[in-house]
């Protein structure tokens, strides 16, 4: 071995630096942060009514990008954990007549956590990695049965489900639909929203993007790849347990649809639409998709599903990695989690 | 003293019998070369030690411990590393994540949740950068590295956690033959840090880096021994250099 070679004379031209130094992701969650503080000031109620579902559904949808944009874990049964925190609530409230915000959502978030520890041992915790697939359809079909469960048990409403929950309650304050309610969920949504993003960010993050990215390459490096995976998948389980049980108190009912494999399908066009992988893209994903439903159901009754179908289906394959990534680069996207970039090695993306 | 014992391992693949009663014996800083023709056994041998297969039979000895059953992630923190044949760095993350990630593989979960040893492990990462010739391209993604550039990045991110073997499964694979000349360069000061077994077909960078040789033809072991051995064994020249 003689005198060593300067690596430019081996470098390949490099095309893919992508601008890391001016950012626009921060920009962009202060503005939909902006957007969503102002709005019942201008929405009528109804809509601030709407504007409240479409939040906790954003929360929802949060818990799922965690497992899959995060992890590449496929978890098509994420509505299982939404829809038993929602039962689970409204039963407590039904047979115990409990509603107070400090024992309703902790038990909602608790709930959540334990199905999903529960399911997730069972698909996860095997001695060697779980496959996609298996992953997959053993949500798929956890879903599917507790659906049927819940369709087929008088106790617990059958297919009309629970109706008429009473109000959650801070002291005697109810909370009713309407603006509190709309910044209640926005404050939950706020706090989940930065929790997951200090995690992304972190060195479990970029554990998580080695999980996503290559699996069996990381098991090689010592990482307890089985124990990762249960663990983000409980703690998306107990984010959907929070989400699912604030939609119970705000809707005032629960039905077996919470649970099964229609809720399960729409959380994922929520986050594929808007960009997996990136915490904003969950949010506008679940915003635009439930934005254009409403509009498109109120001017083009017979045939909404259909026009809503085709634009999902044109967005997927034409932009599979979200509406985000007509804004973002994909290294912003991924991000950094070592170091900060060095300003000097940018060039335009 | 011996780090790595393999005895007696059968590897059979439906009706192919990969490996067929294979040994390996290597010692403690000591460079290993396995070589042999084509479908003679070398990275299922690397396979089972690593523990990407299981073997049929037979046992692995690391350290004294039996680890036949071990997981891979059990393997790597008793101190085995691995770089695949086929390269397998994360092309989305940055060269500095890349190291990173392969580091902090051990540490606890608080202290990747709070992000504990960033700071730490900052001079590590840039060291093996350093190292590997790759920190100038420190903050750019894996997938603007040349083939030999990830390559080199691999082998870095096997390295970074100071393994007590490293296992390299054809690391000049697909390289010019300056990037080989270059790869040799940058593993020699290895030698002072772990044992290292590579699996590699090119025959002259092998002689120039390894301390003794196995070789295999039919899923067996022909014969094992140091370089020079090897070069003037008449059962390798028989059935195997000659060939070549």
């Amino acid at each position: 071995m003689t005198e060593s070679t300067p690596i430019a004379a081996l470098a390949v031209p490099r095309p893919w630096r992508a601008s890391l130094g001016w950012q626009k992701l921060p920009i962009m969650e202060l503005i939909v942060l902006s957007i969503a503080a102002f709005l019942p000031l201008v929405l009528q109620d109804y809509l601030t009514v709407y504007a409240t579902r479409v939040l906790i559904l954003c929360l929802f949808a949060l818990s799922f990008d965690l497992v899959w944009g995060y992890a590449g874990i496929m978890s098509f049964g994420q509505a299982v954990f939404f829809g038993s925190a929602g039962y689970g609530v409204a039963l407590i409230a039904r047979d115990l007549g409990i509603t107070s915000i400090f024992f309703v959502l902790p038990a909602g978030v608790l709930i959540g956590f334990a199905f999903a520890l529960l399911l997730g041992g069972f698909l996860l915790l095997g001695r060697h990695p779980s496959s996609v697939i298996f992953v997959s359809l053993g949500t798929l079909t956890g879903s599917y049965a507790v659906d049927r469960l819940a369709r087929g048990w008088y106790y617990l409403g059958g297919q009309n489900g629970i109706p008429s929950i009473s109000s959650m309650t801070l002291g005697s304050y109810e909370f009713a639909e309407g603006p509190v309610f709309y910044y209640l969920a926005l404050a939950f949504l706020i706090a989940v929203y930065l929790l997951c993003r200090f995690l992304t960010r972190s060195q479990f993050g970029l554990a998580l993007a080695g999980l996503r990215e290559n699996e069996q390459r990381i098991s090689f490096f010592g990482y307890k790849v089985q124990h990762l995976k249960a663990i983000i998948f409980s703690l998306s389980g107990a984010i959907a347990g929070l989400a699912g049980s604030l939609y119970a108190f705000h809707e005032g009912f629960v039905w077996p649809n919470m649970l099964g494999v229609v809720m399960s399908t729409q959380v994922v066009l929520y986050v594929l639409f808007g960009g997996a992988g990136t915490l904003i893209g969950a949010v506008i994903g679940t915003v635009v998709i439930e934005s254009v439903s409403f509009w498109l159901s109120n001017n083009y009754q017979d045939i909404w599903p259909i026009i809503l179908g085709v634009l999902l289906l044109l967005v997927i394959l034409f932009r599979p990695a979200g509406l985000i990534s007509l804004i973002l680069s994909e290294r912003e996207r991924v991000g950094n989690f070592g170091r900060p970039p060095k300003k000097s090695s940018h060039g335009p993306p | 003293m011996v780090l790595l014992e393999a005895r007696g391992l059968v590897k059979i693949f439906g009706k192919l019998t990969a490996l067929n009663a294979a040994d390996l014996t290597v010692a403690e800083n000591e460079f290993h070369g396995l070589i042999g023709p084509n479908g003679s056994g070398k990275s299922t041998l690397m396979k089972c030690v690593a523990g990407a297969e299981i073997p049929t039979h037979g046992s692995v000895f690391f350290a004294g411990r039996d680890i036949t059953p071990a997981t891979p992630a059990e393997r790597a923190r008793a101190g085995m590393s691995l770089k695949f044949q086929i390269t397998s760095v994360l092309p989305a993350l940055t060269l500095y994540d890349n190291v990173l990630l392969a580091l902090q593989a051990q540490t606890s979960l608080s202290s990747l949740v709070f992000s504990r040893t960033r700071g730490v492990l900052h001079d590590r990462v840039m060291a093996m950068l350093e190292q590997f010739r790759l920190a100038d391209h420190a903050d750019d993604p894996a997938a603007a590295l040349s083939h030999g550039q990830q390559q080199w990045l691999e082998i870095a991110m096997a390295l970074a956690p100071e393994p007590k073997l490293l296992l390299l499964d054809e690391p000049t694979g697909g390289m010019s033959l300056e990037e080989r000349r270059v790869t040799g360069e940058l593993l020699q000061p290895i030698k002072k840090q772990c044992s290292l077994v590579i699996v590699e077909h090119d025959l002259d960078f092998i002689r120039d880096i390894c301390d003794r040789l196995t070789v295999l033809d039919q899923g067996s072991v022909l014969d094992c021994g140091s370089v020079r051995e090897i070069q003037s064994s008449a059962k390798v020249q028989e059935v195997y250099l000659r060939r070549a």
